[in-house]
């Protein structure tokens, strides 16, 4: 081991790991203590779900069982729409000056290109289509928002090693260093990963389907001078029969993950020999001479599987705990931030006491629904990436095959990158008015747009509720919005935005009156095409679980 | 049953084409080989039902 490879702490040759002293807390000093929301885990997932309730006035303790970060790059490609869920955290301008972004790939059939991806990008658009970061480094960004925030609390070094629901709290025991103590909360987030201690006091178990296939996913430190793009050869000259995949990485890391074959023995291909094997060979096949270090490896098998439900009485969860998902087309971490972006606002609404215990129902609804969906198209793609029988095996040659000159076959080498999940069918999405002829429908993300000197609409968007309105809305409208509990914001096209030549109007299909209503996720719950009453706006207020919501009914 | 619009002429030059590209193509090759003709066949007929259809018809009787 000549680069301090999983010799106890993980060494990094790009990363300082910082370590995090165990402080007791309050319950170990003899002080009462009970929390209104406990987040179990304090990976990105946890700490994202710590700060998007933070932000609405919500204090929040997160109990963490290691004392450093995410070991190695992990999940390393975040999509546009988990920049902006950053964006709502204050996270993402940290992110992008240290990310590297990127719009294309290219996926090679032994040696040849067969197939290009080029992702939507346009000048419209705040932030490109995919970025790459390792996960210490987003980890780190997220715990300095953390730290600067007096509503969270991080407790390093502290496992919960068991939960009991009582009624109206969770009472949960926790070790330390120190030893043990336990606490009460009136709601707890269960954000504690894939092997979550959560689920298991719970006695709950994930269900889907595993894949056999396996990858050895691992990261170098070389200069290699490539554009950052996705790179995939199947079946390349330098591991025939196999699968290899390239990202480029901030701080000349380079991510390299091949798959193993079905016959090869596990214990030998993960002796550091015989990764760096593989790995110069494939070096070699695209012509980099450069000197190289291996930073980091691991064995990486697809999983598609989910909990029945993520709601458990006072207990939710969120990302990996809840949900396994496979890499293939960058899902991982983002699935997990697009959960804490869904929950967060209804776990605060829910605690203040601004909205009906239901609202809390459609984080499940909503979100295994995007699971499923996520499910579907990784499952297309992992059965492309590791094909699980012999049948499988041989359409996908007969594809990259034809694919070499036949347009027809190439749309099945499509990697299905993350795209966001509409909640169109979700409990609190309002029906589409049918006057619409263009833009988002309700449940989708609205649309961005540059409205010149590096400002876009969406930065409109409040923490709250916001009303997008084509001309000024009536006064009992506004009245409204401004009388929720969190304040929303009303944005009028033409007067807070100017748009003279209509394109914001064109995009979003309006004319004189037209109003959407966006959710504080940033999904559209109604829209209106000849404009709204106060009487329309009441009841998309009450599909939203929140018509009594007003300001001093908290 | 299927009804074929090959004139028997035809189907006999197209048996003998298929037969010597499966030669040529070799042990190795003769499965993908005929995997991508299928997708070339069901990409120029287009329809999905027939194509369907036409999968069922030769996994019939594989070991009659
Ligand atoms: C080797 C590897 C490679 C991966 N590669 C990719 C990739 O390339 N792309 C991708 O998208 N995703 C990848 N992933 C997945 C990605 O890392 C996860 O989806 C992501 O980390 C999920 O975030 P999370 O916050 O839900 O869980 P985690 O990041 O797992 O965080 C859970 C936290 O809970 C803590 N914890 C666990 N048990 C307890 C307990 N009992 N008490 C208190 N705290 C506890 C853990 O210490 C951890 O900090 C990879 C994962 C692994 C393991």
């Amino acid at each position: 081991m000549t680069e301090g490879l999983k010799r106890g702490r993980h060494q990094s040759l790009y990363f300082d790991y910082p370590v995090f002293p165990f402080t007791p807390p309050a319950e170990m000093r003899g002080e009462r203590s009970h929390h209104k929301v406990a987040v179990v885990g304090g990976g990105p997932v946890g700490m994202v779900v710590a700060l998007e309730l933070a932000r609405r006035g919500i204090a929040s303790v997160v109990i963490e069982a290691a004392d450093t970060l995410a070991e190695g790059s992990r999940a390393i490609c975040f999509s546009r729409r988990s920049l902006e869920i950053l964006e709502g955290v204050g996270v993402a301008d940290a992110v992008i000056k240290k990310a590297l972004p990127w719009t294309r790939g290219t996926s090679y059939y032994r040696n040849r290109p067969v197939y290009h991806l080029e992702m939507p990008h346009s000048g419209d658009d705040k932030y490109y289509p995919m970025v790459n970061l390792q996960q210490c480094w987003l980890e780190q960004f997220i715990l300095d928002r953390v730290a600067a925030e007096p509503l969270i609390e991080m407790r390093w070094q502290s496992r919960v090693s068991d939960v009991r629901p009582a009624g109206d709290h969770v009472v949960l025991r926790v070790d330390t260093p120190d030893g043990e103590y336990s606490t009460t909360t009136d709601w707890l987030v269960a954000a504690d990963g894939a092997r979550s201690a959560v689920r298991r006091a719970l006695g709950l178990k994930l269900n889907g389907t595993s894949y056999e296939g396996r990858y050895v996913i691992a990261d170098i430190l070389i200069k290699h001078d490539y554009p950052t793009e996705r790179r995939v050869w199947f079946d390349p000259p330098s591991n025939p029969g196999s699968t290899v995949i390239m990202h480029r990485q901030p701080d000349d890391i380079w991510r390299i993950d091949y798959q193993l074959l079905d016959d090869a023995d596990e214990a030998e291909e993960l002796q550091e020999r015989r990764i760096r094997e593989r790995i110069q060979a494939q070096l070699e096949m695209i012509g980099e001479t450069a000197d190289w270090k291996l930073d980091w490896f691991s064995l990486y098998k697809a999983h598609a599987l989910c909990l029945d439900n993520y709601v458990h009485g006072r207990v939710i969860f969120a990302g990996d705990a809840a949900h396994l998902v496979p890499i293939f087309g960058v899902r991982g971490l983002n699935s997990g931030l697009a959960d804490a972006n869904n929950l967060g606002w209804k776990l605060a609404w829910l605690v203040n006491g601004w909205a009906a215990p239901e609202l809390l129902g459609s984080y499940n609804d909503e979100r295994r629904a995007a699971t499923l969906d996520v499910f579907e198209n990784a499952i297309k793609s992992t059965k492309f990436m590791t094909p699980p029988s012999r049948g499988y095996d041989l359409m996908r040659d007969a594809v990259l095959s034809l694919s070499l000159t036949e347009t027809f076959a190439r749309p099945l080498i499509n990697p299905r990158q993350s795209v966001p999940y509409t909640y169109q069918d979700g409990p609190l999405t309002s029906p589409d008015d049918p006057a619409f002829a263009a833009g988002p429908i309700p449940g989708d993300l609205p649309v961005n747009l540059h409205l010149g000197g590096g400002r876009y609409l969406l930065d409109h968007l409040g923490a709250g509720f916001t009303l997008i309105s084509f001309g000024p809305p009536g006064g009992q409208v506004r009245e409204r919005i401004a009388r929720l509990p969190e304040p929303g914001t009303v944005v009028v096209v033409g007067e807070d935005v100017a748009d003279p030549a209509g394109r914001i109007a064109a995009v979003y299909g309006a004319r004189q009156g037209t109003a959407y209503l966006v959710r504080p996720d940033g999904h559209i719950a109604a829209r209106w095409h000849a404009g709204v009453s106060v009487e329309a706006l009441e009841a998309a207020l009450a599909r939203l679980k929140i018509g009594n919501a007003e300001v001093g009914h908290a | 049953m299927l009804e074929s619009s090959l004139d028997d002429a035809a189907l006999e030059r197209i048996y003998d084409a298929l037969a010597e590209a499966l030669d040529r193509s070799g042990r190795e090759h003769e499965a993908v080989f005929l995997a991508k003709l299928a997708l070339t066949l069901a990409a120029r007929l287009g329809n999905e039902a027939e194509i369907l259809d036409a999968i069922a018809i030769a996994e019939r009787d594989l070991d009659p």
